[in-house]
């Protein structure tokens, strides 16, 4: 194409204003259009606020001392903060791999089930070498949860890529076998041999040696160095999907898989990797809970990490940079719901239903972005989620 | 040790629990065969069960009659089967995710509900076993079909009932076609988005049932995310059942098998790892799936919006 420089030179004067003043006009519109992406998840956290005001009240609870102790207790001082930022980790790392997986046209609901078997993995292998020197023994924790997660979502890939197996089912029922597997470790191979033998029946694993604990960045908190890996990888998934070839097929099969294949694309093995990839984010986000904050393996880890990913994610419009400020945004609602069930007993529970609306209003609110998008053919930039779950999902099925 | 296991009484027992453990995943999968038959996926089964059990044991808690109990679990069904209708139908939105909404926003509710309102584990008295005369004096047999509470029955009536509606009623028809093809349905009159809040109501109540038939017939208790995932597993056993009501009634039989037996090595104290045998059902759905996933005939509609050309 040429360059609109050359165009306007080109032009007649009368011509060449006329031409800058659409230019004008389509660049106010595209601002205004992208500006209202990034505002509309904004809005259906604030709907959503809306509704639990709603529903405290009916409940005859005071909404406003609820809705203060909620953000005093997640901002309102340093413990508050470095315990947001804690439980905002895990939400990253889960969410890049929702990214990932969205991206690539798959749905991976099994994040908890991949966190599972990730901290697992990593206690097993920490506990089993601790003999190993820290500096080896670390990125081998690391690496074997990851590893583990990426057997858990790369099962349900291949089962979609190569049998057309709905990826949706198969992540729900590892999610179950992972728990179930977890329950049994816990109890029999795993169990913390000094808990047996003080006779106390509390399943978890013995501690991982203290010389692989991550680093706190914050003395006397819980805040821990995984916040930083958690960071890097946001920047290494971006880089991956919009930088590599990688990232461009994997992202090429999620828009269109039929388009993709006569691309030359091996469809079936970039599916496959997608759910791959996104599993082995959730494992890591395991092992970093282990690492970081439990220092041992005990029942409850995943603490619904899976399912909070899925929303952190979405509220970062699928984007490895926006996951950043989503999942900081939602640790603040959980780390906050917390609080305010202990200061004005109001049920933490509410920050689960909160999360369940804003879901629900973003995935809504898509149906304006996508009818936008279709109007405003031409625009290359980036326009949301990959098009129409239908169209993409099941199509790759036939594949 | 095993041969505790194999008692004629013991059997007995395993399969009278089998039949009624069965309740909540026919029910729950029963409805959510409606809705896939009718071309959508309703992942958020888990979440309307949930609200479905609190609102049913609270009607029963504060003395109501069992029955109004089950009634007002159907009334919040349908909403909820409404608030999904708009969310994915209306607003087509990805319909996997708006489910994952639906189960986050019915967990998170359910249990506000529950520690606001009641605030700590309580029981009620249920439905009670209504042994059906003549029937459940046959030996063995009759106590495991025919010595259950009414909504035992009434899940396992519902088998027939849907496959009645789905098959040989003009609704049923209608929900075929819009599942097979809507753009075909809506050409001849049918209005596809009418028939997917039909079948996604349908479908709410049932879950809905299926959590009251937890909370006020087996369990006789509500806590906190009580399902346990439940839901998640009816979404399944729809596909393990491919779309048909005999093959759902299998596959809910299946799983209910399982946790009767889980039940019973408990508490016959039986040293068999319980956790490694109660993985097979799902490790058994996921090969099946796999080995029939080409094969069956999906509503070829499943999972994709539906908006008229202009």
């Amino acid at each position: 194409m040429r360059n609109a420089a050359e165009m306007r030179m080109a032009d007649s004067p009368q011509k060449a204003r006329w031409r800058r003043v659409t230019e004008q006009r389509m660049n106010t519109r595209l601002y205004l259009a992208k500006l209202i992406d990034v505002l509309l998840p904004v809005l259906a956290m604030v709907i959503a606020l809306v509704v639990g005001v709603l529903l405290l009240f009916l409940l005859g609870t005071d909404p406003i001392e609820a809705y203060s102790a909620l953000i005093q207790g997640a901002l309102g001082n340093i413990s508050g903060i470095t315990q947001t930022l804690t439980k905002a980790t895990p939400l990253l790392l889960v969410g890049l791999g929702i990214c990932i997986a969205f991206r690539g046209g798959v749905i991976n609901i099994g994040g908890e089930g991949q966190i599972v078997v990730g901290a697992l993995a990593a206690t097993a292998f920490g506990v089993g070498f601790r003999d190993l020197p820290a500096l080896v023994l670390l990125p081998l924790t690391l690496i074997s949860g990851a590893a583990a997660g990426l057997i858990w979502g790369g099962i349900p890939g291949l089962l979609k890529a190569r049998l057309g197996v709905n990826e949706i089912l198969t992540t729900v029922m590892m999610n179950q076998i992972a728990l179930r597997l977890m329950n049994f470790l816990l109890r029999g191979p795993m169990l913390d041999p000094e808990h047996v033998a003080a006779g106390t029946s509390i399943p978890q694993s013995a501690a991982l040696p203290e010389s692989i604990w991550l680093p706190r960045l914050v003395p006397r908190t819980l805040f821990h160095s995984g916040a930083i890996l958690a960071v890097l990888l946001a920047l290494a998934v971006y880089f991956l999907l919009w930088r590599t070839t990688i990232g461009y097929r994997i992202r090429a099969v999620g828009l269109n898989p039929h388009a993709s294949r006569y691309a030359g694309i091996p469809v079936a093995k970039y599916v496959t990797l997608s759910l791959a990839l996104s599993g082995m984010l959730c494992g890591l986000a395991g092992a970093v809970e282990v690492l970081g904050v439990h220092h041992r393996m005990l029942e409850g880890l995943s603490g619904g990490y899976g399912f909070s990913g899925i929303v952190a994610a979405l509220f970062g419009k699928l984007h490895p940079l926006g996951a950043i400020p989503a999942s900081a945004l939602f640790g603040a609602l959980l780390v906050g719901a917390d609080k305010m069930q202990r200061a004005v007993q109001v049920p933490s529970a509410l920050a689960i239903a909160l999360q369940g609306l804003v879901v629900l209003f973003v995935v809504s609110s898509d149906l304006y972005v996508r009818r936008r998008t279709r109007r405003r053919v031409g625009d290359d930039g980036p326009a949301g989620p990959p098009a129409a779950e239908g169209n993409t999902r099941e199509s790759i099925a036939e594949v | 040790m095993l041969d505790e296991l194999f008692t004629i009484s013991t059997l007995v027992g395993i399969l009278h629990s089998c039949v009624r453990l069965a309740t909540p995943y026919l029910f729950a999968a029963l409805g959510e065969t409606f809705g896939q038959r009718s071309g959508v996926l309703n992942l958020g089964v888990d979440g309307i069960m949930l609200m479905g059990a609190f609102f049913a044991f609270y009607a029963v808690f504060e003395g109501h009659n069992l029955w109004v109990g089950v009634l007002v679990a159907i009334a919040i069904g349908v909403l909820m089967g409404l608030l999904k209708a708009f969310v994915s139908v209306t607003m087509q939105s990805l319909q996997g995710i708006s489910g994952i909404g639906l189960y986050l926003f019915g967990l998170g509710l359910s249990s506000l509900l529950f520690k606001t309102l009641i605030g700590s584990v309580e029981g009620v008295s249920g439905f009670r076993q209504l042994a059906i005369p003549l029937l459940s004096d046959i030996p063995g047999l009759g106590h495991i079909l025919f010595n259950h509470n009414a909504l035992v029955y009434l899940a396992y009536l519902m088998v027939p009932l849907s496959w009645f509606v789905i098959n040989r009623t003009t609704l049923g028809l209608k929900i075929r076609a819009v599942g097979h093809n809507p753009e075909a349905a809506d050409t001849l009159g049918v209005s596809v988005n009418g028939v997917r809040y039909a079948t996604l109501m349908i479908g709410g109540a049932l879950a809905a049932v299926a959590g009251a038939s937890l909370s006020i017939g087996l369990q006789n208790v509500f806590q906190e995310n009580m399902t346990n995932g439940l839901g998640f597993i009816a979404v399944a056993l729809v596909y393990f059942g491919s779309w048909r009501t005999v093959g759902v009634l299998g596959g809910s039989l299946l799983f209910s098998l399982v946790n009767a037996l889980q039940l019973w090595v408990q508490a016959l104290d039986i040293p068999v790892p319980s956790e490694v045998a109660v993985m097979m059902p799902y490790i058994m759905t996921i090969v099946v799936l796999a080995f029939t996933a080409r094969q069956i005939q999906k509503p070829a509609a499943l999972a994709r919006s539906y908006e008229r050309g202009e």
